[in-house]
C-alpha cells in the first residue's frame, strides 16, 4: 500500500488495539479518586505497552460512560484528544462513588470476496445485514472490553458499581475508595454476571518508566471469582484480566474475547 | 434551683459507667523551618480495636476560605471547590474512618486551624466518650499540611481508667508531643 492510511482507519485501528492480541494496554489515569463533594477531577486516557506511559496512542472517548452515584449517566467535560492521550474533566457534584467506563463491544469478520480480502468491524445486531451469509473463508470473532476507574466524593456508595451482566466485570467487595498499602483488598470478577473462577489477574503499578522492571504481579480468582490483592506501594494500579471462550452472540463467531481493566488508586496509610 | 432535687440526679449520673471519667488530650503543633508555612489540618479521634471510630473528638480545618463572612441565619453559600473542606480528604485515615460521613462544619467538633503551639482538650461526661463501653481504645491524631506532609500518631489507652494514666508519643514531622491522660 503506497497511500497513507486514512485518519479514520488509524483511529479504528487504535480502538481495536487493546482488544486485539497485542501487548497494548488501555488505561485511564484519574488525578485523584478520593475527594469531597463538588471537587473536580481530570482523567487522561491512553493506549500503550506499559500502562500510564504516554507514548503510543490516545484512547477514543466515543464509548465513555460515566455513571453518577445515583445511577444516572453524566457527561464528561472538556474532552479532548491529543496524539498520545485523551483527556476529560468531571465535577463530582453528588456524594458517593462514580464509575468512569470505556466499554467496547464489537465483532471482527474477515473473508475473501472475488479473490480480495475483506474486513468488517461492527456490532452483533448489524452482523447479518453487513456480512454476506456465505462469505468465503469467513472468520468471525467477538470482543467485549471494559475499562473502568472510580472516583468517590464523600461517603462511598455502590449504586454505580452494579454489574451489567455482560462480559467480564469487577465488583469491589472491600471499598474501592479504601485501598491502602498494607491492607488486603478483595474484588470479585464476574463473567456474564456469574463468578469468574480461576481467572488470572495482572496488577501493574504506575511508574514503570522510572524502574527497571515492570514488576507486574499475578493473582488468581477462587471458585467464587474472588481475588485478594495486596499493595506494597501507593499509586495508581492497573488491574487487568481477560478470557477467551465460545459464548458468542452469533453462531458464525467461533470465539469471544472478554477483557476487563480497572484503574485504582492505592494510598499510603 | 432546689438543691434537693439536684442531688439524686447527680448520684444517678455518678452511678453510670465511665460518666465521671475524663480524657485529656494534648497536641503540639511544632515550629517548622519552611519557606511557606500553612497551618495543618488536624483530626483527633478514638478508634476501637477493629479500627472503627468510637468517637470523633476534634477537627481543625480552614472553616472559612476567602469570601466575606456569612451573616447568621443567611443561606449557606454554594459549596465551592475552593472551600476549606476541599482538603479534608487529605486527612486520609480520618476521612475513610468516618470524616467523609460527617457534614462540616460540625458543632462541638470542628474549629479553625491553629498556629504553632500546644493545645489541651478535655473530654468528660458530656463528650462522646461518656457512652463508650469499657475497653481498650486508641487515640489517633492525624495532621496534613498544604505544601507539607502528613503524619499519624496513635496512643493506646484503657477506658475507663482504673487509675490515672498518662501515655506519651512524639510526632516526627507534622506533629510534636502528643499526650493522653486518662482519669478514672
Amino acid at each position: 500500500m503506497t497511500k497513507p492510511l486514512p485518519k479514520l482507519a488509524l483511529l479504528l485501528l487504535a480502538a481495536a488495539l487493546p482488544f486485539a492480541a497485542s501487548a497494548h494496554k488501555g488505561w485511564l489515569a484519574p488525578s485523584k479518586t478520593v475527594l469531597n463533594v463538588d471537587q473536580w477531577i481530570t482523567v487522561d486516557a491512553g493506549v500503550s505497552t506499559e500502562p500510564f506511559v504516554r507514548d503510543h496512542n490516545a484512547m477514543r472517548l466515543d464509548n465513555l460512560v460515566i455513571t453518577a452515584p445515583d445511577g444516572s449517566t453524566v457527561p464528561a467535560e472538556n474532552t479532548a484528544s491529543g496524539k498520545l492521550r485523551s483527556t476529560f474533566d468531571l465535577q463530582l457534584k453528588q456524594a458517593g462513588t462514580y464509575r468512569i467506563a470505556i466499554v467496547n463491544e464489537g465483532m471482527n469478520a474477515s473473508w475473501t470476496e472475488e479473490g480480495k480480502p475483506k474486513r468488517w468491524r461492527g456490532t452483533a445486531d448489524k452482523f447479518a445485514a453487513e456480512v454476506p451469509a456465505k462469505a468465503e473463508g469467513l472468520k468471525v470473532s467477538e470482543s467485549q472490553g471494559r475499562l473502568e476507574t472510580f472516583a468517590t466524593a464523600g461517603k462511598p456508595n455502590d449504586t454505580a458499581l452494579k454489574p451489567t451482566g455482560k462480559g467480564l466485570e469487577l465488583v469491589p467487595v472491600s471499598g474501592i475508595a479504601d485501598l491502602f498499602v498494607g491492607e488486603e483488598a478483595t474484588f470479585r470478577f464476574l463473567l456474564d454476571g456469574k463468578p469468574a473462577a480461576n481467572l488470572e489477574v495482572e496488577v501493574i503499578r504506575d511508574g514503570t518508566r522510572y524502574r527497571n522492571a515492570i514488576g507486574e504481579k499475578t493473582f488468581k480468582t477462587d471458585a467464587d471469582g474472588l481475588v485478594k490483592l495486596s499493595w506494597t506501594d501507593a499509586g495508581l494500579h492497573y488491574i487487568g484480566a481477560s478470557v477467551q471462550d465460545a459464548r458468542t452472540s452469533v453462531p458464525q463467531a467461533k470465539e469471544r474475547r472478554a477483557s476487563y481493566t480497572a484503574i485504582v488508586e492505592v494510598l499510603s496509610p | 434551683m432546689n438543691k434537693n432535687h439536684l442531688l439524686p440526679l447527680l448520684a444517678a449520673l455518678g452511678a453510670l459507667p465511665a460518666s465521671a471519667a475524663q480524657l485529656d488530650v494534648s497536641v503540639q503543633i511544632p515550629q517548622l523551618d519552611v519557606a511557606e508555612y500553612h497551618r495543618p489540618y488536624v483530626a483527633v479521634w478514638v478508634e476501637r480495636e477493629d479500627r472503627s471510630v468510637a468517637a470523633n473528638l476534634s477537627v481543625w480545618y480552614q472553616v472559612k476560605r476567602g469570601g466575606p463572612p456569612q451573616a447568621p441565619g443567611a443561606a449557606k453559600p454554594p459549596a465551592s471547590s475552593e472551600s476549606g473542606t476541599k482538603w479534608l480528604p487529605d486527612l486520609r485515615q480520618w476521612w475513610r474512618r468516618g470524616g467523609r460521613d460527617l457534614s462540616m462544619p460540625s458543632d462541638g467538633l470542628s474549629s479553625a486551624t491553629k498556629p504553632v503551639g500546644t493545645y489541651e482538650q478535655s473530654f468528660g461526661d458530656k463528650s462522646p466518650l461518656a457512652a463508650l463501653p469499657p475497653g481498650r481504645y486508641k487515640l489517633i491524631v492525624e495532621a496534613a499540611r498544604e505544601d507539607g506532609g502528613r503524619e499519624l500518631v496513635d496512643l493506646a489507652f484503657d477506658w475507663p481508667a482504673k487509675a490515672a494514666t498518662t501515655v506519651d508519643a512524639q510526632g516526627k514531622s507534622e506533629l510534636g508531643a502528643i499526650r493522653v491522660a486518662v482519669k478514672p
